[in-house]
């Protein structure tokens, strides 16, 4: 079966430009709005959804995640409403690949195998778990695969060519380059040392490498998306919600209207 | 420092750093090449005897061990059962344990090229040992310390500022350990090319909870000979409390094969163990994965931490050492609460009988004493590890109690 990644990926080819890679914190404030920022994403822009799963602890998490990840939880957020979410998406959209991304803990009190049937069934065609390295394979990036569930592996600065082989293993969907050493929403990553890295994975994989952290502005993402096969944006479009939200405005339409703007960089590295 | 015999409650961490099902290398990737080479650095430290010769060394003449084992005459008569020793891990330099782990830590950055140092910190015993190490061979160092514990810890803090280290107050969550943990780790992945994260327990991915217990061992290693010396047998009963598990674990791991030791580890009970109100992770806790390690956590049923709470700064810790989660699951050790008020009671009881004023980190141990020592006979011994002292203790002291300062 063709998966929605690579029906995704093919259509960018021919359409001559990355793919624009959207992250929003599932349950941010609230389940009804979650469910209209994800509707309303595919429209506005976005080939590819990151939804994230709220977890007290995201280490790997700059404070705007974090405070939307308490936000959620604040707000009732649990994993069967996340998974409510992709399920209410999925009745509007069969198309756009929806990864859920977030840490360990969560699924392993859910049930690692519950949990990826439960996925499956949700629609949810990948994850992207920031916690389990390739030395923890076993725990859920086995038994994903088995399920035919994308497991995207992040490759970072650090990742050196002699690990790099062992990061893309069990990698499927795409690659997620991370282009800075730190945390979500830190300074923006220089596009020509991407580009080299990129150039570095892509000789040994023929994933799809899209490249994240730090992106938050049309601009970087043109230049970004010129580096690699797709832009990953998560704290801008977060932060744009939280500023809604503090002033009394329509997060909704805050997350969608910062999509539109991004997605216009995003469109102007094809070609 | 494993022994490899079959049955051996000492054999653990397994090669991917598993003990039993506890344990792992759950890290970001930014993190995981950072962590192989410590692993390999410690590999490499340990068959190294000028490694083992200059900590030897530092322990000796720098933190002045060994410990003496004390026996603590008048709070035997007092409580009219077991004799009662200390392992006075409190007379170190800088006023706990936190030291024994520290200097061997250091050690390694060094051998690893590595110039800046972070720490995390509940108490602020680790953060001052961390600080005090890195002036001691002249590297900078960031304490994380949770905004909370840097109110009611203050003299650590100045303590820490005055050794050059600077002191980040960590306002997330609750202001704890946890929220300082989580804020090391975020420097950590931001700097990874020049930083050692320093940790202070026994806790965290693989290889620290090894290497951890392994500097630790300093303390239960010196306890076998200074016992059989004063008493010509081992102990019938080991006591130690247990936040991260540092102390304990150090203590309880050279004896963890003497069948007839039994060992008892102390956690914080708080206020209780009906709500949220504590720190008993092995006791209320179930297994989860947090800060790099499978281990008993306080969480909810939604695998969301859970804020614990303890009138001691250094157990107010959701999780527990990985190792410790094991020796729980196996029995070999047993877990047991002990509430605030009664930590506050054994706090006084020893300032009283012995002149010594503890942390209340070990005041927890010693209230597990006062219920058990009067039920054994006199004959008995029962070590507990007084792993702290309480000057840093003395303004939440004397709040709990009314009094003021």
């Amino acid at each position: 079966m063709t998966s929605r990644f690579d029906t995704t990926f093919a259509r960018l080819r021919a359409e001559k430009r990355p793919a624009f890679v959207t992250y929003f914190m599932g349950g941010d404030p609230d389940f009804d709005t979650s469910v209209a920022v994800m509707c309303g994403l595919p429209e506005a822009g976005a080939d590819i959804i990151e939804l994230g799963m709220p977890f007290s602890d995201p280490m790997a998490d700059g404070p705007s995640i974090q405070a939307a990840g308490l936000r959620a939880l604040e707000g009732g957020q649990t994993m069967a409403k996340t998974f409510a979410v992709v399920r209410a998406f999925r009745e509007q959209n069969q198309d756009t690949p929806v990864v859920l991304m977030g840490y360990y803990n969560p699924i392993y009190r859910y049930g690692p195998e519950a949990w990826l049937k439960e996925a499956k069934n949700a629609g949810i065609d990948g994850m992207i778990i920031v916690d389990l390295p390739p030395e923890m394979d076993e725990e859920l990036c086995i038994p994903a695969l088995k399920e035919g569930l994308s497991f995207i592996r992040l490759a970072t600065p650090t990742t050196d060519e002699k690990r790099l082989p062992r990061v893309l293993e069990n990698t499927s969907g795409f690659v997620y380059y991370v282009s800075i050493n730190g945390i979500t929403g830190s300074a923006a990553p220089k596009p020509d040392e991407v580009s080299a890295a990129v150039a570095d994975i892509k000789a040994k994989t023929n994933l799809p490498v899209c490249v994240g952290f730090g992106v938050s502005t049309a601009e970087a993402a043109e230049a970004i998306g010129r580096a690699g096969d797709g832009v990953v944006v998560g704290s801008a479009i977060v932060s744009a919600m939280a500023k809604a939200i503090n002033d009394g405005n329509d997060p909704v339409e805050a997350a969608l209207s910062t999509v539109r703007e991004i997605a216009k960089g995003v469109r102007a590295a094809g070609g | 420092m494993s022994s490899h015999a079959p049955n051996s409650f000492r054999n653990g961490p397994d090669e991917q750093g598993m003990f039993g099902i506890f344990g792992g290398r759950f890290v970001a990737e930014t993190l995981m090449p950072n962590i192989l080479e410590l692993g390999e650095a410690y590999e490499a430290a340990k068959k190294d005897p000028a490694f083992r010769d200059e900590l030897a060394w530092l322990n000796k003449h720098y933190t002045g061990r060994p410990s003496p084992l004390y026996l603590a005459q008048r709070l035997t008569e007092q409580l009219g059962g077991a004799k009662i020793y200390f392992k006075r891990d409190e007379l170190n330099h800088t006023g706990s344990h936190k030291i024994n782990n520290c200097l061997g830590q250091i050690l390694l950055a060094r051998r690893m090229g590595k110039t800046r140092i972070i720490a995390e910190t509940g108490a602020g015993q680790h953060g001052v040992a961390a600080a005090t190490v890195a002036a001691r061979f002249g590297h900078p160092c960031v304490v994380y310390m949770g905004a909370k514990d840097v109110g009611r810890q203050s003299p650590n803090v100045f303590r820490m500022k005055l050794l050059g280290a600077e002191v980040v107050p960590v306002e997330s969550g609750r202001g704890t350990l946890k929220d300082a943990m989580n804020e090391a780790l975020r420097d950590w992945v931001t700097n990874v090319q020049d930083t050692y994260y320093l940790i202070g327990t026994a806790a965290g991915p693989h290889p620290y909870p090894e290497l951890v217990r392994d500097f630790q061992s300093v303390i239960g290693t010196e306890c076998r000979e200074q016992i059989m010396e004063a008493e010509g047998r081992l102990p019938d009963m080991l006591v130690a409390s247990v936040g991260g598990g540092s102390n304990a674990i150090g203590l309880f791991h050279p004896f963890l094969d003497d069948k007839d030791v039994q060992i008892v580890g102390v956690e914080a009970g708080g206020k209780g163990l009906d709500g949220l109100e504590h720190c008993a992770s092995l006791t209320a806790g179930q297994p989860g994965v947090l800060h790099g390690n499978r281990t008993y956590l306080l969480q909810d049923a939604e695998g969301q931490i859970e804020e614990g709470s303890s009138i001691s700064a250094g157990l107010d810790y959701p999780g527990i050492g990985p190792e410790h989660s094991l020796l729980k699951d196996t029995g070999r050790v047993d877990y047991v609460p002990i509430m605030d008020d009664e930590a506050l009671e054994a706090f006084q009881l020893l300032c009283r009988t012995e002149g010594i004023i503890p942390a209340l980190e070990p005041s927890h141990a010693l209230a597990e004493i006062v219920k058990r020592a009067p039920k054994m006979g006199k004959d008995q011994i029962i070590v507990m590890n007084l792993c702290g002292r309480g000057d840093k203790d003395v303004h939440t002291v004397g709040e709990a109690l009314g009094m003021s300062l």
